[in-house]
């Protein structure tokens, strides 16, 4: 076995920011054991328990469920518990909140304008009228199921809207994680909800905003695929747009 | 306590190649819309008669009318090709439970691309 001066180790370049002390962020570094089976979130925590106590960041499960440990690794929005140090070493890592939010501290940031954006497209089970709960479940076949499972992964782990440059450009534009839960809703058997959210889903700060980067998809820990739920809103959309000017007289469904 | 706002960089789309990819994606409609300006002057010249016509054509034989086209043709592949593959962002089509698989929306395009492309072919060389 390996004794303890002969431990490999890879360098993590973290970008710290404390509010009462600094008036920017700055990097600093640490040296920390190269362990082959470590993730990001590992190194972190050994930082936090061993070197510096000072650090702060986000975690909880370690597994990729609880999306609390989104953070830029080497400029690529990534769950901490799930870069492996291996895919980077030797090469030192660069570690930062994540983007186009803003920084609290450390690796910590606002999610307030998130979760006023994801409450706006009311995603909830909308009703018409309820039925009485004596007359029993509202039924969905396996196939109405299929149709929105996809969305309905969705952690909230926002990894999505730091890899979107419309965010940061316009910063009102929904998101990908909020317009992919409005999809998952409308596309719900069970919702009748659709028309409500589409006035905010379809407004100026909805599904008009995105320009199809498709980096939300490709960052997404859990396949969510955002950019497609945008593109089918848009397209949805865009067929009521023709069905009003070529049925005008049809009514709203 | 004020929580740090990071600048925006103007040169985001240089950091990242996917960033870039989307960037020239967006970038392929200016010379699209260049090309299309282009035709229709060649129209305006025909209906001119055949001296404006033969002038005109004369005039994409220059150097630089030629580098043109060849940029505008490698830029209207990238936006045709990056345009179909993402088709199936746009359809999800259902079969049951199962989603219709991506290449199925995508060929279909390919296809079309080929079958009209023979149609222009056919009428400009004379069919």
């Amino acid at each position: 076995m390996a004794n303890k001066t002969s431990q490999p180790t890879i360098r993590l370049e973290i970008l710290r920011y404390d509010p009462e002390k600094d008036s920017a962020p700055r990097y600093q570094s640490y040296e920390v054991p190269f362990q082959e089976e470590w993730v990001v979130l590992d190194a972190i925590n050994h930082i936090k328990d061993q070197i510096d106590g000072t650090l702060t960041h986000r975690w909880s499960c370690r597994m990729g469920v609880c999306g609390s440990c989104g953070m830029m690794v080497n400029g690529v929005a990534k769950l901490g518990c799930s870069a492996f140090l291996r895919d980077y070493y030797p090469n030192p890592i660069r570690v930062e909140p994540l983007a186009h939010f803003p920084i609290i501290r450390d690796l910590v940031v606002q999610l307030d304008g998130f979760m006023a954006k994801l409450q706006s497209v009311q995603p909830w089970i909308i009703r018409k009228e309820e039925k009485p709960v004596e007359q029993g479940e509202y039924l969905q076949s396996p196939a109405q199921h299929a149709r929105y499972k996809d969305f309905s992964m969705c952690i909230n782990c926002l990894l999505c809207y730091a890899a979107c440059p419309v965010t940061e450009l316009e910063p009102h534009f929904l998101g990908p994680a909020a317009i992919a839960l409005a999809q998952r809703y409308n596309l719900d058997s069970r919702d009748e909800g659709r028309e409500i959210r589409q006035e905010t889903v379809s407004s100026h700060i909805g599904i008009w905003q995105c320009t199809l980067v498709g980096e939300c998809s490709v960052v997404c820990p859990k396949h969510v695929d955002p950019a497609g739920a945008i593109q089918q809103a848009k397209l949805a959309s865009t067929m009521d747009w023709y069905k009003e000017l070529l049925w005008p007289w049809g009514g709203k469904r | 306590m004020k929580p740090y706002v990071r600048p925006i960089s103007a040169g985001w789309w240089l950091h990242r190649m996917p960033y870039l990819r989307f960037m020239l994606r967006e970038f392929s409609a200016v010379f699209i819309a260049a090309y299309v300006i282009i035709f229709l002057v060649m129209i305006l010249r025909i209906s001119q008669g055949q001296a404006a016509y033969e002038a005109f054509r004369a005039d994409l034989q220059s150097p630089l009318a030629i580098l043109f086209h060849v940029v505008a043709l490698l830029f209207a592949l990238l936006h045709t090709i990056s345009w179909f593959q993402l088709t199936p962002k746009a359809m999800a089509v259902w079969k049951g439970e199962e989603r219709v698989p991506p290449a199925m929306l995508i060929i279909p395009n390919y296809v079309a691309w080929v079958v009209l492309s023979g149609v222009v072919a056919w009428i400009v060389l004379g069919g």
